[in-house]
């Protein structure tokens, strides 16, 4: 990575231009979005995008014998084979698209996990997972008495690796973490886990949803079996995942659900399965929003990903250095932003995250303030949630500015009137 | 620090609310409760606790616990202070009116909610309601478990 080769091709300004919606004001104050780490704006190229499919090219794919339908499935398969690029996996049918990271991750729990976790197996998890990394496997487990064992978290937010060879064993039959905590913005370091994983014959799973938006990340280099996003908090769509799944794998699941397009022919005794990763697209997909996010996939990669990983480590080191200049205030996560992706988690002992939240939302700062779909690491902090403010592309120095006056605000605020 | 004054902010945290953010009345616990009300809000994870104690189809003793905002704390804190000594029916009749204000219904009387009133500014922000309405939701359900046990 070449931070300092960074700054002179990353123009912030001009990326700005791109987002109708970062010109505008909210209770007239313009406009700071630092909830990225819930979905991120979208450029006009992806709206574009949209809009020219509806304009130009509207038909259902796959079946269609004629010029738009033809097209638009030229177009959708087109994006299957960038992001197959974006993450460097080995082909792009093992691509699988889906509603979200969630419905990723639950595909993988019914069509893999039904077949495959026994009674007396076990599901080792981390204890920062997003809920929808935990509760998929907390059904599967329940259905099928398996257990599930989890990988403790330091007070610095960290993975606890100690005793991994105790929590991994050969009664693991997959193991689920996360690239990046959505919450503290920890980066885990996946290297020893997966390897653990694959020596005891397990599978892993890499929840890349905070991952993939923010950095280069390679399946192939990560050596993962399947690794789950959603194209919402990449610049993309709402309402388009994706499910990375080495080939063989694919080949060997059931499907996920069943209709139409997953079909290869269909008797009234039965049917059989079309090819993958089609077997496990049933149903009309969601096509323009996938063509859009092709859009979104060509927007960051002429960025470069090392780039935007490298314009986010800078606001967070700033972001980081300020908070930690003011009075009292609680910074979640390791404080190393090498270790750290574009969030900045933190509370004041008696100000609620709610009251920051909405104090800064006066000030047209938007951030997010709860519990960040993490219960269970909130509960290991024991607090209920923490102010939380996530940096992507689009975000300057003077917007982190902007952030630290609200929550100078918020505390003022508070002690003012207090009296 | 000076502040530039933002009303509709004064108006969601007025002077009262956070007198009873700071100095919460009626909190803790009661030794023997009668009906026991827990409740929590999935969307941010604050949580209250309300602990009553029922007599003669009264309110006679009632205490709260309660994680979160500084408006679900001191809507818990008021309502403790504001049913205590009610009977169920006017407990009932109260919670109506109440969320009758915090819904934004014109019928609502607000002069009969005495310092709950207050909470009125809550209602210019609209994800905020529900830290104002936890408290309250949470003892009607300790109401409804209470009943059961009787009926
Ligand atoms: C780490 C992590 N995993 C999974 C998800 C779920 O993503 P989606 O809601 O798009 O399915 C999120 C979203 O917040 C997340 O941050």
């Amino acid at each position: 990575m070449k931070p300092s080769k960074a700054k002179t091709v990353f123009d912030v300004q001009a990326i700005r231009r791109d987002f109708p919606i970062l010109g505008r004001q909210v209770h007239g104050k313009p406009l700071v979005y630092l909830d990225n780490a819930a979905t991120t704006q979208k450029p006009r190229a992806v709206i574009d995008a949209l809009v020219h499919y509806y304009e130009h090219q509207n038909a259902n794919i796959h079946r269609a014998i004629h010029t738009l339908g033809e097209e638009a499935t030229a177009a959708y398969e087109e994006t299957r084979a960038k992001v197959s690029q974006f993450i460097n996996a080995s082909r792009p049918e093992s691509i699988v698209f889906t509603r979200s990271a969630t419905e990723a991750l639950n595909l993988i729990a019914y069509a893999w996990g039904r077949a495959n976790v026994k009674k007396g197996d076990e599901i080792v998890l981390t204890q920062m997972e997003h809920h929808s990394n935990m509760v998929p496997w907390q059904r599967l487990a329940q259905e099928v008495g398996a257990t599930i064992k989890y990988i403790g978290v330091s007070d610095e937010g960290t993975l606890d690796l100690d005793g991994l060879d105790d929590i991994i064993t050969e009664k693991t039959k997959l193991v689920s973490v996360t690239q990046v905590s959505n919450a503290f913005g920890t980066i885990n370091v996946l290297d020893k886990i997966i390897a653990a994983a694959h020596r005891r014959g397990a599978l892993a799973v890499v929840d890349g949803a905070q991952s993939v938006p923010h950095m280069p990340v390679d399946v192939q280099a990560i050596d993962c079996d399947f690794l789950a996003f959603s194209a919402h908090k990449m610049l993309g769509p709402t309402g388009v995942g994706v499910l990375y799944a080495r080939y063989e794998l694919l080949e060997e699941m059931e499907p996920f659900q069943s209709g139409g397009e997953m079909i290869s022919r269909v008797r009234l005794e039965g049917a059989s399965w079309n090819d993958v990763p089609w077997k496990f697209e049933a149903g009309t997909p969601n096509i323009a929003d996938v063509i859009a996010f092709g859009a979104a996939l060509d927007y960051l990669s002429a960025l470069g990903m090392d780039n935007v990983r490298a314009h986010e480590q800078e606001l967070t080191a700033y972001a980081l250095r300020r908070l930690r200049q003011l009075e009292d205030i609680i910074i979640y996560g390791p404080q190393d932003t090498s270790r750290r992706g574009g969030v900045a988690s933190f509370n004041y002992p008696d100000i609620h995250a709610h009251d920051v939240g909405t104090i800064l939302d006066r000030e047209g700062v938007a951030i997010r303030a709860g519990h960040h779909c993490a219960q269970p690491l909130m509960r290991r902090f024991d607090m209920a949630g923490t102010a939380r403010a996530s940096f992507y592309i689009y975000n300057t120095l003077e917007e982190v500015d902007a952030l630290i006056e609200g929550v100078e605000k918020a505390r003022a605020f508070f002690s003012h009137a207090s009296g | 620090m000076p502040l530039d004054r933002d009303v509709e902010l004064d108006e969601l945290y007025r002077e009262i609310i956070l007198d009873h953010y700071r100095n919460p009345r009626n909190r803790g616990s009661l030794d023997q409760p009668n009906a026991i009300g827990e409740g929590d809000n999935p969307l941010c994870g604050d949580e209250v606790r309300v602990d009553l104690d029922i007599r003669d189809g009264r309110v006679s003793d009632v205490r709260f616990e309660a994680k979160g905002c500084s408006i679900s704390q001191a809507s818990a804190s008021m309502m403790t202070e504001a049913v205590k000594g009610l009977s169920l029916e006017e407990v009932d009749s109260l919670f109506e009116t109440f969320k009758g204000m915090m819904y934004g219904s014109d019928e609502v009387d607000v002069e009969a909610l005495g310092d709950l009133e207050a909470l009125q500014g809550v209602r210019k922000f609209p994800v905020r309601v529900k830290c104002a309405t936890l408290a309250w939701n949470t003892l009607q359900e300790a109401l409804e478990e209470f009943g059961k046990g009787r009926g």
